[in-house]
């Protein structure tokens, strides 16, 4: 049986949810660095987001799980720490699909453009720290509604 | 173990340990912050400090070449094989003191960890680069918290002043060098801490100032914590709490 081109196995992983918010790939995310095939083996490289964040390790059983299911046996993940992860690498796709699930996309000045409900432009912090790691929390000033910013790092 | 493994374990070791000791004293905050999104915030800086000792154990277990896991590091080394500094072992007292404490360490992080970012070793380079971009986030905030409560009401000052006075004399174990440093130096894997005190008296002193806090003037300093060789009483009583598990039931996994 002759191997899966490396783009069939990207698109596999581009239906790969994001644990944490599903309404995003782990491609979406960013955080796949690299697939290639040494000798036989398919080696699929991952950065983590947050040093401690505990969805990286469902994050790679799912990597797993969905490359297995489409039928590859000789698998290997592999972590790679540098260069560290930065939401710089979340696709344009990636950044519309969270606005539309009510969480600010990250920009680069640290702070939501506007809020993801009603996109006013008047917006507070109320918490460094949201939800998750990658997030902190905010409230808009026009519809009062609180809502996740999923921080720029 | 030859001379230059025993001496990079001891510096990894140091590192991990920092994280791992302080990370569980802010985990003891779960559910008990003063607000939901204080709570959320420890949970949060305490899940960072546990990736961070995570890649530094995982690493030192590595170099130390016998077999043993970062978990086996974390569960199963008594009070003085821990080589962390005494500010981090010390109780959390009240929230001020936490982020008192947590500022005074991020202070140090947010300077020692981009320099080591630039280190000889490969591998404590990129643990850095990865670590640093957390420590630039949580000194934001707990700078940001001990300005707002150190200028904030007569109670909110009067315990940020208590807390600096009690937590100041274990500042400088941070920069008091010994050969396990020189020989980071040395190889060019760390600086040299000793070397890293002005800037962080300049950060500090500008944050302290903000926040209407006098500095103490003693330069008196505990040590023994980042050397092993003598540790405060409450690391002991942490390890019941924090391996308890693992002591209890060995080798027990989820």
């Amino acid at each position: 049986m002759s191997l899966p081109s490396t783009d069939t196995v990207w698109s596999w992983l581009h239906a790969i949810p994001d644990p944490e918010i599903p309404v995003i790939s782990l491609t979406d995310l960013g955080v796949i660095r690299d697939v290639t095939y040494e000798d036989d083996t398919l080696i699929v490289t991952v950065t983590p987001t947050y040093s401690g964040c505990p969805a990286t390790s469902i994050i790679n059983l799912d990597i797993e799980t969905a490359l297995r299911d489409h039928g590859i046996t000789d698998l290997k993940l592999r972590s790679q720490l540098s260069p560290a992860w930065t939401t710089d690498w979340m696709t344009d796709q990636g950044r519309a699909k969270l606005k539309a699930y009510g969480i600010a996309p990250p920009t680069p000045s640290g702070r939501p453009e506007c809020c993801p409900n009603c996109n006013a432009e008047a917006v507070e912090k109320i918490s460094q720290f949201g939800s998750t790691p990658c997030k902190s929390l905010w409230r808009c000033k026009s519809c009062l509604e609180p809502f996740d910013h999923f921080k720029c790092i | 173990m030859d001379q230059d493994k025993t001496q990079l374990t001891e510096f990894l070791l140091r590192m991990g340990d920092n994280a791992l000791i302080l990370g569980h004293r802010t985990s003891e905050w779960c559910g008990h912050a003063p607000v939901l999104e204080e709570d959320i915030a420890l949970a949060n800086t305490a899940l960072d400090l546990m990736g961070q000792t995570q890649l530094w154990l995982t690493y030192a277990a590595e170099v130390m070449g016998d077999g043993k896991t970062a978990d086996d590091l974390a569960f199963l080394r008594d009070v003085w094989d821990f080589r962390n500094l005494l500010l981090v072992e010390l109780p959390n007292g009240d929230f001020g003191q936490t982020l008192m404490r947590q500022f005074l360490f991020d202070a140090f992080q947010s300077i020692h960890l981009p320099r080591l970012a630039k280190s000889s070793d490969p591998r404590v380079a990129e643990i850095a680069e990865k670590a640093s971009k957390e420590a630039a986030y949580h000194v934001e905030r707990s700078a940001d918290t001990v300005v707002g409560l150190g200028d904030g009401t007569e109670e909110s000052h009067n315990r940020m002043q208590a807390a600096l006075d009690r937590l100041w004399p274990y500042i400088g174990e941070m920069f008091a060098s010994d050969p396990v440093d020189a020989a980071m130096a040395e190889a060019g894997i760390a600086p040299d801490p000793a070397n890293l005190r002005t800037e962080y008296d300049a950060l500090v002193g500008r944050v302290l100032a903000e926040a209407t806090l006098t500095v103490p003037e003693s330069t008196f300093a505990h040590k023994g914590g980042r050397t092993g060789q003598t540790h405060t009483e409450h690391l002991g009583h942490l390890l019941t709490q924090m391996q308890w598990l693992q002591r209890a039931y060995p080798g027990a996994t989820w």
